[in-house]
């Protein structure tokens, strides 16, 4: 029976059909989605630390209504896809705790510090960028909710990335001493947003089960690759360079060849040793711990008015 | 039927190194604010559509975290929430049998019908 179902649920990812919440599917598909799709919330809830620590920065009310309004998709996104990982099942409170006791891990990438202002040109541009690579694709993936979740996600990223590409134009426009601050955030960024698509394929043959699963399409390599290609070309638009003495056209591939990555510092930074992981988990913890009582509060409001109402009626 | 995962993903670092390997999909937290499902109407003269769900302790505070989450592009000038739990919903497994018999009365369509090409306006 098992493997009826089995058959029929390959059939539909084969077709294109999408699966939704209520429809059967392997217990394995339901957990790969519902660490995927967690994780990718965490990301974007905890993404909005590095940025909202410029926020009374911001040199402009321009860019601080900007950053706000980024900086709130950000939330926004989160909540889109924690929405979606509920309908496999598993409740909001409890991926917060997965969260907070670091069983579920978020992108690295938020766990190096933004120490300029052209770290938020930086993180618009690369960050951001790197995320849409990967994002627009997830906006056919096989499961309904995340799909969808993922199309609302990319409609709003755009600006995102746009609004990056140009504070580092304005820099580059700018003084000297603008002009370094901006190629400095870039040298210290772009290591880690090529780490962002994650590591390296692996030729295992259980690869072929998950693409079978059609949860993500392209191969890690394959999207870092295109990344690289974009940006070796939209870094020229800015007058900068991007800090890898590899990176050269390769005409024969029709790509660009790039230097090695640290895997060790990836993994350093995945399993909590990056710079600002305890900083990022504390502020995360925090804001749980002190909003307690207003949840508590807010529903004890909301059973007492609904009692009322019910004594009324 | 169980499948071994080791392909990695943006986001995912696999599940020997951190991933939340053993998923528990019990309900247990009693303290957390109900699930809502929200629909909105993108504009007068529509149909409310459903875009997604939130937590809220009660219905107007639904509606406001649906109007910060799912309405900040201007995407809509009316929003319904309902509780999550009110929503009954047809059983997949079932579809065949609920929807198949309409498969075999295509005389339900206009284009069923063969008329002459003299006669205009139908």
């Amino acid at each position: 029976m098992e493997q009826d179902f089995e058959k029929i649920f390959q059939d539909k990812v084969d077709r294109e059909i999408r699966i939704e919440p209520k429809d059967w599917m392997p217990e394995k598909y339901r957990q790969t989605l519902i660490r995927q799709i967690s994780q990718h919330a965490h990301s974007e809830i905890i993404g909005m630390l590095p940025e909202g620590n410029w926020i009374t920065r911001a040199p402009s009310l321009r860019r601080k209504a900007i950053l706000l309004a980024k900086v709130q998709d950000e939330a926004g996104h989160g909540l889109y896809l924690y929405s979606a990982a509920e309908t496999l099942g598993i409740t909001r409170d409890q991926m917060y705790e997965q969260l907070h006791t670091g069983k579920a891990k978020y992108s690295s990438i938020f766990n190096y510090p933004t120490l300029s202002w052209a770290d938020m040109g930086v993180i618009g541009w690369l960050v951001d960028g790197a995320a849409i690579m990967n994002q627009v694709p997830l906006c056919r993936t096989s499961f309904g909710p995340y799909a969808r979740a993922m199309v609302r996600v990319c409609k709003e990223e755009s600006f995102h990335q746009r609004q990056g590409f140009e504070i580092l134009y304005v820099l580059s426009k700018g003084t000297e001493a603008q002009r370094r601050m901006a190629q400095d955030a870039i040298n210290r960024w772009w290591w880690p947003s090529l780490m962002m698509f994650g590591p390296k394929d692996d030729e295992s043959p259980n690869t072929i089960q998950s693409m079978k699963w059609k949860i993500k399409r392209f191969s890690n390599d394959e999207l870092r690759q295109k990344f690289v290609d974009v940006c070796a070309e939209q870094v020229k638009v800015l007058g900068f360079t991007l800090p890898d003495k590899d990176l050269k056209w390769n005409e024969e591939r029709g790509h660009y060849d790039f230097g090695e990555i640290n895997w060790d510092e990836f993994w350093q930074v995945v399993q909590g040793n990056g710079p600002c992981n305890k900083e990022r988990l504390d502020a995360r913890k925090k804001a749980w711990e002190e909003g307690a009582w207003v949840r508590d509060a807010a529903l004890a409001y909301a059973n007492k008015k609904a009692k009322q109402k019910q004594a009324a009626a | 039927m169980s499948f071994q995962l080791h392909k990695l993903y943006y986001g995912d670092y696999g599940e020997s190194k951190n991933g939340a390997a053993d998923i528990s999909t019990q309900q247990t937290n009693k303290a957390e604010w109900p699930l809502w499902e929200v629909f909105i109407r993108s504009k007068q003269g529509l149909d409310h559509k459903h875009v997604g769900s939130l937590h809220a302790a009660d219905a107007a505070m639904a509606i406001e975290n649906a109007r910060d989450v799912y309405t900040r592009r201007m995407e809509g000038v009316s929003i319904w929430v309902v509780e999550s739990k009110h929503i009954h919903a047809s059983n997949p497994d079932e579809a065949e049998a609920l929807y198949d018999p309409a498969n075999d009365k295509a005389y339900r369509h206009p284009t069923f019908y063969d008329l002459p090409d003299e006669v205009k306006y139908m």
